[in-house]
């Protein structure tokens, strides 16, 4: 067993550390106060290429593999969260079911531009009333000649209205339960799609998060991807990618909050010393860390199961629980060390531990990994 | 088009400390960079590359770790990477580097050969030129800008209080200014490419037409006598919206403030 990282991995994170740092960092607190989109970054990401990590290079991606796209995730969400959140939408649930699922001409078509950074992704499952349970799925898809016609709405759609591609899912049976949902490719302009609201949030707030509206949305027959009735099996293995993604940011975000309170107990001054010296800030430092560092080895191992296993459903179950918990422990114990000024947005402990709290509910909330993991051992 | 870009790994010297006692450099734990000079004559390649089809390689002279400086050029797109090393180089100074490098380029195809003006360990600014005159032929330095034209160069030269516009030739040689360009980021599979696809050709002493004299500490004139830090001299004060009288007054006061005067 081995746990160093290769000199590529080490290389990559580099790169991906120097541009969070020169590139995101900056904007961060604006993107957070602003609740805007942060275009421009996401427009040097498509360009450098972050946008197609895991993707083979046939596909206009860059070839590399899961754990360097978690890298990135988790570099980027050290700094930003919302950013991190936009790569991991964007790769693990609209650009990999596609290169999982699609067909060799839904691959040319949409997923070279999704990996070669022309175009952003989004992928809709959730529904009002179709939650934790996704088989309670009310948007409908009717076939009619040679299209689909889609009538019903999605909510809380990460990168909704700025994505060009969507993955979304439809019942194209309703009498076959779950076995009746179907996956459709959609283009932004197909007529009959529209957004609704947009959704304020708690954390991650520049993430374009919108309801997607259909009304008679007509989805040519083509872009169904995989075959009728395999949507469910499609949006489960895509959740089991997105959750390595999650796991990423949330290991992200605990790990940008321990190193901003390591930086902030070694600078402030409490009865005549640095608060470092205090037995206390020591062990809470240690506590973090090493939990940061456990979440770390979870959330590799399920990027390396990915690439190497048949199925790693439990492994990116177990790093997406612990990962995102970390996160909200640790961001929490960061802003208590940083006291008063960690509750204020002076300080980015505070936006950190907003943006922690989504990571323990989408893409599967933090009891969904229960079921998953203890399913897989009673 | 082929280019070649001479690269140096340097110590980051915004990370280095002087031993206040020896007056030397620091360099343990200090972490090594591509210099930035360099680094930017790399990117001006790229550029170049870009608009021509130009094919691109790095040479760097040094220890076996400028290994990873030349895959991180090979990862923001160089094609191709050598690096002298032996420890018959050991101890050069500028003229014995130059001499050393200028071999093992005579031995490759070239029309440009870009190296950064100066390198940030050692401020010479003398090994770019210095290989020029070893292989004969044109050097521009300072350059802030580099334009193809045909089978010549139009580059811009930065001088003290203007510029050039230098036309030359090809083959030639160029010293790129740091501040020329902002060098692109490698990408992600360009670093998977650079370590799995791609090779860092090694040249060792054997491999160069070179004699014995002009390489290695044997082979440099220069010898240090000592090093010391600069001390760090503040701005000064400047007293411009005086007149003379009051300007002189204000200075002598300053003078007696600080027990000059």
């Amino acid at each position: 067993m081995d746990f160093t990282l290769s000199k590529e991995h080490e290389m990559a994170r580099s790169l991906f550390r120097e541009f969070a740092q020169k590139e995101v960092k900056p904007l961060a607190i604006e993107v957070d106060e602003t609740e805007e989109f942060p275009k421009e970054t996401t427009r040097k990401m498509q360009k450098q290429g972050f946008m197609g990590i895991p993707v083979p290079k046939e596909y206009g991606g860059q070839g590399c593999d899961t754990l360097t796209y978690a890298m990135c995730v988790e570099e980027l969400s050290k700094v930003c969260a919302t950013t991190g959140v936009i790569v991991s939408a964007h790769t693990s649930l609209c650009a990999e079911p596609i290169k999982k699922f699609g067909t060799p001409a839904q691959k040319e078509k949409y997923l070279v531009p999704l990996a070669n950074g022309e175009k952003l992704g989004a992928f809709g499952l959730t529904e009002p009333n179709a939650g934790t349970d996704a088989s309670g799925q009310q948007t409908k898809a009717v076939l009619n000649g040679d299209h689909y016609i889609l009538n019903g709405s999605k909510i809380f759609i990460t990168n909704g209205k700025e994505a060009d591609i969507y993955i979304v899912f439809a019942m194209t049976d309703k009498s076959k339960g779950t076995r009746g949902i179907s996956a459709f490719i959609v283009e932004k302009d197909y007529p009959g799609f529209s957004f609704g609201t947009k959704e304020k949030k708690m954390g991650i707030r520049g993430s374009s998060t919108y309801e997607l509206i259909f009304t008679d949305c007509i989805v040519p027959k083509e872009n169904l991807l995989g075959d009728e009735g395999k949507g469910f099996g499609i949006a489960m293995q895509t959740l089991d990618g997105g959750r390595i993604g999650i796991a990423a940011q949330a290991l992200g975000i605990a790990a940008g909050a321990l190193e901003a309170t390591i930086a902030y107990v070694k600078e402030r001054k409490q009865f005549g010393k640095p608060i470092s010296a205090f037995q206390n800030t020591q062990f809470q430092i240690a506590d973090m860390a090493t939990k940061v560092d456990a979440a770390r080895m979870l959330v590799y191992r399920a990027a390396i199961a990915k690439d190497t296993q048949k199925k790693f459903s439990v492994e990116a179950a177990m790093a997406k629980l612990y990962a995102s918990e970390v996160a909200m422990e640790v961001t929490t114990k960061a802003v208590q060390l940083h006291g008063g000024y960690g509750y204020t947005r002076e300080y980015e402990v505070e936006r950190m531990m907003r943006d922690a709290k989504i990571t323990e509910i989408y893409e599967g909330t933090s009891e969904v990994q229960r079921m998953v993991i203890s399913a897989s051992l009673l | 088009m082929k280019i070649i870009v001479c690269v140096k790994q340097v110590p980051d010297t915004n990370e280095v400390k002087i031993n206040p006692v020896t007056g030397t450099l620091i360099r343990e734990g200090v972490p090594s960079i591509m210099n930035p000079d360099d680094k930017a004559g790399l990117e001006a390649a790229l550029a170049i590359k870009e608009e021509t089809g130009a094919e691109v390689t790095v040479i760097s002279m040094g220890p076996a770790q400028a290994d990873i400086m030349l895959r991180e050029a090979m990862a923001m797109g160089a094609d191709h990477a050598y690096l002298i090393s032996d420890r018959a180089f050991g101890g050069a100074d500028t003229l014995a580097t130059s001499s050393t490098i200028a071999a093992a380029i005579k031995d490759l195809e070239y029309d440009l050969i870009i190296t950064g003006r100066q390198a940030i360990d050692g401020d010479t600014a003398q090994v770019g030129p210095q290989i020029a005159e070893h292989l004969g032929i044109p050097n521009v330095s300072y350059a802030e800008d580099i334009k193809v034209e045909g089978n010549a160069l139009i580059v811009k030269r930065q001088y003290e209080d203007r510029y050039h516009m230098v036309k030359v030739q090809m083959p030639c040689l160029v010293t790129a200014l740091g501040e020329m360009n902002k060098p692109r980021y490698m990408t992600p599979g360009g670093i998977f490419d650079a370590f799995r696809e791609k090779q860092v050709t090694i040249l060792t002493r054997k491999d160069l037409d070179i004699e014995d004299k002009v390489i290695g500490l044997k082979g440099s004139p220069t010898k240090v006598a000592q090093s010391w830090p600069i001390s760090v001299k503040p701005a000064g004060t400047k007293a411009t919206d005086l007149d003379p009288q009051e300007a002189a007054e204000a200075i002598v006061e300053k003078l007696k403030e600080k027990f000059i005067f």
